[in-house]
């Protein structure tokens, strides 16, 4: 043994095996489920989408890092891949892919890597490369292929409506509920994943094996999914209690749309997301009450994406203001 | 449900690879370095000289103030320098080099002590003993134990509360000390309550050494002012604040003493140390500690006289394996690494911890990915990824105002952060500086 040979650091000496990548990867993984529910659902469509988001949003970290901020090209850490994949959940099937580089472009440009990279960006860069396509390319963005008899079929034949775009639709013409009763999926096809929507957000099962999986995992806690989810149920479940001939029942709002999506794998985004449990749950609070203001008298029908990129705004102060209480003070949380 | 403080800590991998190794007792080294410095606050005073001949357990430096220790020769023998030495610390500490006289039987006898269960000290006179026989805390501060014994007479501490969580991994001194020693650590604790007025003590100890609880409630069968409470595994649960919080649920306010919400805790060895020193007026030469690592081939636990060189002790385990890349004076959480095996035992080191490459090395930090593990696993309720921003930003003045002065250097953060950040070495930086600007203010 020579000197040269031992290590002198501060403590602590050793370490957990938990590290960046692995939790990224634990997403990817968690991902899976819905994915194998789409390309049933869509077949080659979303294989396509998906393939599409994941290339051009590696692609352009690649780019972009390498020539235009020539600094450390960090593609292989995971998060890249979890935006493309996130992205393409986010799509409808049937849009073009010269969108899907677009949204990409947007995304991970403007999203992640304008802010300082991963860790430094606000707002979640999936979401930005959605919304931008969202508010940008509205016709191609809500136009919604329903599940393929032919799997391998390009996707774009038959186009359908979301369920909750067929209950703003209906409700804004002077319907009720009743009236639309026999046009929105049942209960199970919504459970299943056989409705009109975005890539991943059709099965309310797939995606809660993903979300078990991330909390088993403790990628994630419960504290941001189940407060979403129980502030969206009451919210929503008040007004149907109100008057339900006017607004759809919690099940309905909970198991459609981007919620389990949003609720499990894009509010709780470790970058985007408060920084304790007690922020936490103010964030979801703020994500649940905004989506449903906005999917009842919004003018459009989904609001999940919108909820949590304004959220993700308030992080930072959310952050300042609902700290940890400190150990031996009487004071419950400080404000600086 | 077993008590357990609420909030932060993380569960280490274990690793006791010695709990169940009997104390071994080290053969007496041919030289002995002993620091001055063993203790938290002043070092103490050199009352030796060169050349001159020391009989086993004479005061060799002696307590130099309130917060001080006296320190005892370990072996019999010549003074042969008074020299400069590294320490665990790192630094350059003084230090009183005696070498054993081989000739001298008191080096090389097995004194027995036979338990004394009869207190017969009065109180002040057993404080003279602890302050006599140079005791300290055993459990890795050090710090002067007379000092948590000499209470004022407007205390109002109700409860003695023992150490024995050993949360550190691979650390099993005091585990195997409560398992031999367990009828002497219930006397010990009997000393105290008398010295202290006391009338309730809870040893604590994590449920990982179920065997260490079985018998320290077996020894405490006839005293009901003393109980053995289980308490969860989880670290950092022997530290002093998070222990009191998981057995009492009292909580030591910020910048306060265990005694300001009534307890006095004490370690096990200590315990242990002071019983000999009140019932045998042994002085405190020596101290149990586990020798270990994954690749050491008979780790196991040791009586070691203070100021043995750690080199002993390694080749009393089978020598240094290949690929040794660390030497931790302690446990991996909070054990400090050491340059060389040169280094001597203290009164603080309960462990010596041979790390191979593969832990040994740290991984590439990476960008913060805000995920908040670091606040969720700090016991004192901070905000370790704030206050390393904040000191690497040199803004020491909001690190303070964030409490960065309570951090315990527990090590949680840095141990769960997914992107390897040195936190808490960012944190033990912002401190110092506060620190002295803290000083420079008064």
């Amino acid at each position: 043994m020579s000197a040269q040979s031992i290590i002198i650091s501060a403590s602590p000496h050793v370490h957990s095996d938990r590290t960046s990548k692995k939790l990224m990867y634990d997403v990817v993984i968690a991902l899976i489920p819905a994915f194998l529910v789409s390309l049933y659902v869509f077949g080659i469509g979303a294989f396509i989408v998906t393939a599409a988001a994941v290339i051009s949003c590696l692609l352009f970290e690649y780019l972009i890092q390498k020539f235009l901020l020539k600094s450390e090209v960090t593609i292989g850490d995971g998060s890249a891949l979890i935006t493309g994949l996130l992205l393409a959940f986010n799509l409808p099937s049937g849009i073009p892919i010269w969108m899907i580089v677009v949204g990409s472009l947007f995304a991970i440009g403007v999203g992640k890597l304008s802010f300082g990279g991963l860790g430094f960006n606000i707002f979640n860069p999936a979401l930005i490369g959605r919304v931008f396509l969202l508010i940008s390319f509205p016709i191609q963005m809500t136009t919604w292929p329903t599940a393929v008899e032919n799997q391998t079929a390009l996707a774009d034949a038959v186009t359908g409506a979301t369920p909750l775009g067929i209950i703003k639709e209906g409700l804004t013409f002077g319907g009720t509920m009743t009236d639309l009763a026999s046009k929105i999926p049942s209960t199970l096809d919504m459970l299943l994943g056989v409705t009109g929507g975005s890539i991943g957000e059709m099965s309310a099962i797939a995606l809660l094996i993903g979300g078990v999986y991330l909390l088993v995992r403790k990628v994630i806690t419960w504290h941001i999914p189940v407060t979403m989810l129980v502030t969206m149920a009451v919210m929503t479940g008040i007004f149907w209690l109100v008057d339900s001939e006017h607004y759809a029942n919690p099940l309905i709002h909970i198991l459609s749309g981007g919620a389990l999506l949003g609720a499990f794998f894009m509010a709780t985004d470790l970058v985007t997301s408060p920084m304790t449990k007690k922020g936490m749950i103010i964030f979801a609070i703020g994500i649940g009450v905004i989506t449903v203001v906005i999917r009842l008298f919004g003018a459009y029908p989904e609001g999940v994406s919108f909820a949590i990129i304004i959220m993700n705004a308030f992080v930072p102060l959310i952050n300042t203001y609902f700290k940890p209480r400190r150990f031996g003070s009487k004071i419950k949380s400080k404000i600086v | 449900m077993l008590k357990t403080f609420p909030k932060g800590g993380i569960h280490p991998p274990e690793n006791k690879i010695t709990s169940g190794k009997e104390i071994k007792r080290m053969p007496v080294p041919k030289v002995v370095y002993v620091p001055i410095a063993q203790h938290i606050g002043i070092p103490s005073e050199i009352i030796v000289d060169r050349k001159d001949k020391v009989l086993k357990g004479q005061v060799i430096a002696k307590t130099s103030g309130f917060v001080s220790s006296n320190i005892h020769s370990p072996v019999a023998g010549t003074v042969t320098k008074l020299d400069m030495m590294i320490d665990s610390s790192g630094y350059k500490k003084q230090c009183i080099v005696i070498r054993t006289d081989q000739k001298d039987e008191s080096n090389f006898e097995e004194k027995e002590y036979p338990l004394i269960r009869e207190i017969s000290l009065s109180q002040k006179d057993i404080l003279q003993h602890v302050i006599d026989s140079g005791i300290v805390g055993l459990g890795g501060a050090t710090f002067p134990s007379h000092v948590k014994l000499d209470l004022k007479n407007d205390n109002h501490v109700d409860c003695l509360l023992i150490n024995g969580v050993e949360c550190e991994p691979y650390l099993t001194a005091d585990h195997r000390l409560m398992m031999e020693k367990a009828d002497e650590i219930i006397v010990g604790i009997q000393i105290l309550m008398h010295a202290l007025h006391i009338k309730k003590a809870v040893i604590g100890i994590e449920n990982n050494k179920k065997d260490a609880i079985k018998v320290l409630k077996e020894a405490s069968k006839g005293d009901t002012g003393i109980q053995v409470a289980a308490l969860q595994v989880k670290y950092p649960q022997g530290s002093e604040k998070q222990l009191i919080k998981a057995i009492l649920k009292r909580e030591v306010p910020k910048g306060g003493l265990p005694m300001d919400v009534g307890v006095i805790v004490h370690n096990v060895g200590t315990i242990f140390a002071i019983y000999q020193a009140v019932q045998y007026n042994e002085p405190l030469t020596e101290r149990v500690v586990t020798v270990t690592g994954k690749k050491i081939e008979n780790a196991s636990n040791f009586w070691v006289k203070i100021g043995t060189p750690i080199k002993d002790l390694v080749e009393q385990v089978g020598g240094l394996p290949d690929g040794t890349r660390k030497i931790v004076n302690g446990g991996p959480m909070m054990g400090k690494a050491i340059k060389n095996t040169d280094v001597p035992v203290t009164k603080g080191t309960s462990g010596i911890l041979v790390i191979d490459q593969n832990e040994a090395s740290r991984g590439e930090p990476k960008n913060c990915i805000r995920c908040g593990e670091c606040v969720f696993v700090c016991p004192m309720g901070l905000e370790p990824h704030l206050l390393m921003n904040l000191s690497e930003k040199g803004l020491y003045e909001r690190a303070s105002n964030e409490d960065i002065m309570t951090c315990i250097e527990c090590g949680s953060c840095s141990y769960v952060c997914p992107s390897h950040r040195p936190l808490l070495d960012y944190i033990r930086f912002g401190k110092n500086i506060v620190k002295k600007l803290q000083t420079a203010k008064n």
